[in-house]
């Protein structure tokens, strides 16, 4: 466990260490911001709904952006070669590169903040600013950012070049997005199936104000098998 | 300390291993070598826990290395092919990082990081980040990090590759000084450095151990050569074919070739011979022909040439692989 933080911390750090992170989160916040301001001083309305409804496409792109140096990185220059020489079970290897993923996500959302707090005050006088689906977005988000990053973890394990990493990892999200959006030309157990499978749906929930464990389970599961496939693609690098 | 049984390895259709055999006892400092591609680095990076063998066992002290890969490893510093390192960290926090991933207890991780920072000189770049450092510098990070939980066993591939001179005697006598109380297994191909830091050298070649054995005794046994210098006891000029012709009647001489003499009215030559001494029959050859032996030098076979036999550096090397191994010296 402790080891586990130990590789989660460097990697943080090296994360914030690099212009890469402040592209990243930059382009993030710009994004999540247009979208803020033209809701609510463009429409006049006092929620984060456009916000949360557009973040699963914003996060397909930006989940991918943020894992694909994690491994692909260490290939590449060679360093995996000490990670893995290190008395760390390989699952403690890929757990730590998660939390370090999650908590860049988490340090981009955090800098969104501002937002609800200024909508909650711009409320208009008599009515109160419900903060239940906002609370629940949050959640929701870091939920689905966990199950892209387990994703693109896994990506970027399967390369040593990173943008190599970050086009299937962009390509596998994209399919967890997309998957359900074609389920009307289906028939219904199939529909039903897809949209079960798909990242969007549960998210569309969550942002609802709905905590259902089903939804919950579903991005447990997810990254579960992400980073499932992470720490077996890391076994066959030690064939 | 280190067992090794019939260890295989294959890359695919690639064979790197094909059965590797060898033990290796505390305190002894091992020198592995062979040509590129030979399975040098394969077998360390089994041993290191790295790579996962085909078959065979691999323990350190006991504990099998794929078995029980955490065990092994806490007992093991590695310092890979090439040094990789964490370039944009500070050559502190890589320390310390590294300190915490091999498990050294927090109140115990400053002593040790301060141990290993004196033992390699490293105390000048503490709070420089490792790509700014000279390669000589990043191989002392590379020992350091290899150090620091103070293993019983160290593994160092090719650990001088890419330093100037100055830096390889320095990283060798660090090498010599830990190899006092540690185990080192160490690759090279610099042969000299074999002769000047291991106690035990395992040739391998074709992911086969073709030799095991002490530098100094490679090679003994296999003959190799006497130089000599002549000169005439009566002052007679001297003719080099017949003084060559008598040579080369010498029992046990195999080849006889001119070499440089020591100016006027010698001659100097140099003698192969097989596993026999011929230094007595050359001196009576040389007396009851009137010669006086101002020069007697006898030389064995020497690791290099050892070394060119057991891996095949002239011709019997299979046909599709037409490497010969560079040997630097």
């Amino acid at each position: 466990m402790g080891t586990t933080l130990a590789v989660a911390r460097r990697e943080f750090r090296s994360f914030f260490n690099s212009p890469v992170a402040y592209i990243v989160i930059g382009v993030f916040l710009v994004v999540a911001g247009w979208l803020y301001f033209s809701t609510v001083f463009v429409a006049g309305e006092a929620s984060l709904r456009a916000f949360f409804g557009i973040a699963p496409v914003l996060f397909v792109v930006f989940a991918p952006a943020v894992t694909m140096r994690l491994l692909a990185e260490e290939r590449k220059s060679g360093t995996l070669e000490l990670l893995l020489s290190m008395p760390l079970r390989d699952w403690e290897v890929v757990a730590g590169k998660f939390l370090a993923a999650l908590g860049m996500v988490a340090v981009g959302l955090l800098w969104t903040l501002p937002y609800p707090l200024t909508v909650a005050g711009l409320t208009a006088e008599g009515a109160r600013f419900d903060w239940g689906p906002v609370v629940m977005g949050y959640l929701g988000l870091l939920l689905m950012a966990s199950s892209f990053l387990a994703l693109g973890l896994w990506a970027s394990a399967l390369s040593r070049n990173q943008i190599v990493g970050f086009i299937i990892g962009l390509l596998l999200c994209f399919a967890f997005y997309f998957i359900d959006k074609f389920a009307m030309v289906l028939p219904e157990s199939a529909g039903e199936l897809l949209q079960y499978l798909s990242v969007d749906y549960h998210f569309a929930n969550i942002a609802r104000g709905v905590l259902d464990t089903r939804d919950v389970l579903f991005y447990l599961s997810l990254t579960a098998v992400g980073l499932a496939l992470t720490t077996r693609t890391l076994g066959n690098v030690r064939q | 300390m280190i067992r090794i049984e019939g260890l295989t390895k294959s890359y695919g259709a690639t064979q790197a291993l094909r059965g590797v055999s060898f033990e290796v006892h505390r305190g002894q400092v091992v020198g592995f070598l062979g040509p590129n591609g030979a399975g040098k680095s394969t077998t360390m990076k089994i041993l290191a826990g790295f790579v996962t063998p085909t078959s065979g066992t691999a323990r350190v002290n006991g504990i099998d290395v794929t078995a029980d890969p955490v065990a092994s490893r806490r007992l093991i510093g590695y310092l890979p092919e090439n040094n990789p390192l964490y370039e944009e960290m500070m050559v502190r926090d890589f320390l310390d990082f590294v300190a915490e991933v091999r498990g050294i207890p927090r109140e115990r991780r400053a002593e040790r990081i301060r141990n290993a920072v004196d033992r390699c000189g490293l105390r000048a770049v503490l709070g420089k980040d490792i790509h700014q450092l000279s390669k000589g510098y990043r191989q002392r990070v590379g020992l350091a990090q290899a150090i620091v939980h103070d293993p019983d066993l160290l593994i160092l591939d090719e650990p001088t590759t890419g330093l100037d001179p100055n830096q390889i005697v320095e990283i060798r006598s660090l090498i010599k000084e830990l190899g006092r109380e540690k185990t080192v297994i160490l690759s090279t191909h610099i042969l000299s450095e074999v002769q000047s830091t291991c106690g035990r050298v395992l040739i391998i070649n074709d992911g086969r151990l073709v030799a095991d054995d002490a530098p100094e005794r490679l090679g003994k046994g296999e003959g190799g050569t006497v130089t000599v210098v002549l000169a005439s006891r009566t002052g007679a000029l001297l003719q080099a074919d017949a003084v060559r012709a008598m040579l080369e009647g010498v029992a046990g001489v195999t080849g006889v070739e001119m070499a440089e003499g020591e100016g006027a009215g010698t001659l100097g030559f140099r003698l192969r011979y097989g596993a026999e001494d011929i230094r007595r029959s050359l001196f009576e050859a040389a007396v009851r022909a009137d010669l006086c032996l101002l020069e007697v030098k006898r030389q064995h076979v020497s690791l290099e040439e050892t070394f060119r036999k057991l891996t095949g550096g002239e011709a019997s090397r299979g046909p599709q692989d037409p490497g010969t191994p560079s040997l630097a010296a």
